[in-house]
């Protein structure tokens, strides 16, 4: 009885020890970030109230407002086109750069790793850098985000496809390697067909966040919805702004529940 | 990435279901081969028409691309530039990953009782739906737009930005956090409720232990996916860190080299960050 005492409290002290100093280290990290990042604490918080306050008797569409709907609308539409179609070319390149970076489908190792390099900057060059820098040649066309939005998405379907070829397929290919078969059955007949369902779920994974990410490249980029939105926002327009972020609230919504919908299917 | 992350586990159960019986009815495969089919076309189509209808005619493409690789061998190749100086940048980084810390933080504080209420093993149906329903409806509004409408009441700065970014964490950690929850077995709460285990007590001793190691590891993927958000902040948003310094380098200055350096330093923290989020993620995996 005494011994089981003593090795309890051995733990619970350990336990303490441990939260403690996990707790300390995070007080630590945060005010050295509060620091550094100049946050206001106090008007964080209060301005959570405010914007909600504000938001509740200005920020709401009113009758007037509604004569932009079909221009607003138009926007979007163009906006979720492109984001489609960004996604929809990326996932072609990003099959044949999974199946030349995968374990089980590449062709050589340097070109998986070439491969897997090319993703890793697409993805990993910041969105922004890539509206920035695109912007420069391109301007203040829609092709500046389709491109950004292209090359980032290209980055991340492609780790996802490689991910997905590496995990779902090996069984399959194991059992056609050992009757004989060519690369390119063993590719149509095996790879793609049993990771065809986790594909489809990422691309429509990836067509909800560009349609989120185009507000982003459009504001930067003053194109499209985010564009649309950046003019409403900055002359003061808001009921026209909130107009905005509504039917993007419902857009989005939308795919959502179309992907999930698609995803109870197929998966 | 939380949902196709969990999809994607579902999905390889009943992957090798589907695998495993040779003679499966033939109704629901056909309803996935019609799905699958549709959904190519409708892509197809929509993707063709856009690519024909995008405006070609402000921008002339041969032009623009020669241009852009100009330009990218200049960023890639030549990185410097005049108005940044490498111990700055760095500097500026550390700004950034403070943003994406606080988020993160605030965020995970938030969605760790917001999570509690949505697990559906530990609070009411109806709770849950709720709580459910307001997170995936903070999650639709792009986080720009939370961050700008923050900025209306607390100025373009930090402020609006850390209160805008938290919100999306909210909700992406909500989701994460009431899924780990929903990981501990039923009887394991049935029987500390039996021995007259309070709520609190339920979740201090059982839940939020049992499942730390998930916690810490969305919470990591999380500060990734917040790292890149605050750069974008900076960029667009006025916060304070790298991405404003990106902004400036290629809006302002038009200063190339500058915005090679840049991007370079903003390519290894993410980088890192990625095969740190990398390693948290087969932690989550191996647990499954």
């Amino acid at each position: 009885m005494g011994w089981n005492g003593v090795m309890s409290t051995d733990i619970f002290a350990k336990r303490r020890t441990d939260g403690l100093l996990f707790f300390a280290a995070l007080a630590a990290l945060t005010i050295g970030s509060i620091i550094i990042t100049e946050y206001d604490v106090v008007k964080g918080f209060t301005s959570i109230f405010k914007a909600f306050a504000w938001g509740a008797s200005n920020f709401y569409p009113d009758a007037q407002s509604l004569a932009n709907l079909p221009d607003i609308a138009r926007e979007l539409w163009q906006t979720v086109l492109m984001s489609v179609a960004a996604t929809t070319v990326a996932a072609v390149f990003a099959v044949l750069l999974a199946l030349a970076g995968s374990r089980t489908t590449r062709v050589s190792g340097f070109f998986s790793i070439v491969a897997r390099g090319l993703a890793s900057i697409f993805r990993n060059v910041p969105l922004v850098a890539w509206a920035m820098i695109l912007m420069l040649a391109f301007g203040q066309s829609l092709i500046t985000g389709y491109l950004a939005l292209f090359f980032g998405s290209l980055g991340f379907l492609t780790r996802a496809f490689i991910e997905t070829m590496d995990e779902a397929s090996l069984h399959a290919v194991e059992a056609l390697q050992a009757t004989g078969a060519g690369y390119a059955p063993i590719v149509l007949q095996a790879v793609l067909p049993s990771s065809l369902p986790q594909m489809i779920s990422w691309v429509l994974f990836m067509i909800d966040t560009n349609i989120r990410d185009a507000t982003l490249v459009g504001l930067l980029t003053g194109t499209g919805i985010g564009f649309t939105f950046d003019l409403y926002y900055k002359t003061f327009h808001f009921h026209q702004a909130s107009l905005v972020v509504i039917l993007i609230v419902v857009t989005i919504i939308g795919v959502e529940m179309m992907s999930n919908y698609i995803r109870r299917i197929i998966i | 990435m939380g949902l196709p992350e969990t999809s994607k586990t579902l999905g390889r159960a009943t992957h090798e279901a589907f695998a495993s019986a040779a003679d499966l009815p033939a109704k629901p495969l056909a309803k996935e081969a019609v799905v699958i089919r549709v959904l190519f076309l409708v892509l197809t189509v929509t993707t063709i028409y856009a690519l024909m209808t995008l405006d070609y005619e402000s921008v002339d493409m041969g032009e623009a691309l020669a241009g852009t690789l100009a330009n990218l061998k200049t960023i890639f190749l030549h990185p410097g530039g005049t108005h940044l100086t490498f111990g700055k940048a760095l500097y500026e980084v550390v700004i950034t990953l403070g943003l994406a810390f606080l988020t993160t933080l605030l965020g995970g504080v938030m969605a760790l009782f917001l999570g509690l209420l949505s697990a559906q093993n530990l609070a009411p149906k109806a709770l849950t739906n709720v709580i459910k329903a307001f997170v995936a409806f903070i999650r639709a509004v792009p986080t720009i737009l939370w961050v700008l409408i923050f900025a209306v009441a607390a100025g373009l700065g930090s402020a609006a930005a850390v209160i805008g970014m938290t919100f999306h964490t909210i909700s992406y950690l909500t989701k994460a956090y009431a899924e780990s929850f929903e990981e501990l077995d039923r009887s394991v709460i049935e029987a500390l409720r039996a021995s007259g285990a309070s709520w609190w007590q339920i979740v201090f001793q059982a839940v939020i232990p049992s499942s730390f190691t998930y916690l810490l590891s969305w919470t990591f993927l999380r500060f990734e996916i917040n790292f890149a958000n605050a750069v974008a902040m900076g960029a667009a948003a006025g916060a304070a860190g790298i991405g404003f310094d990106l902004y400036m380098a290629s809006s302002f200055y038009f200063d190339l080299h500058g915005v090679g350096l840049i991007t370079y330093i903003i390519l290894a923290f993410a980088m890192s960050l990625e095969t740190m989020a990398t390693t948290m993620k087969g932690r989550i995996k191996d647990k499954h």
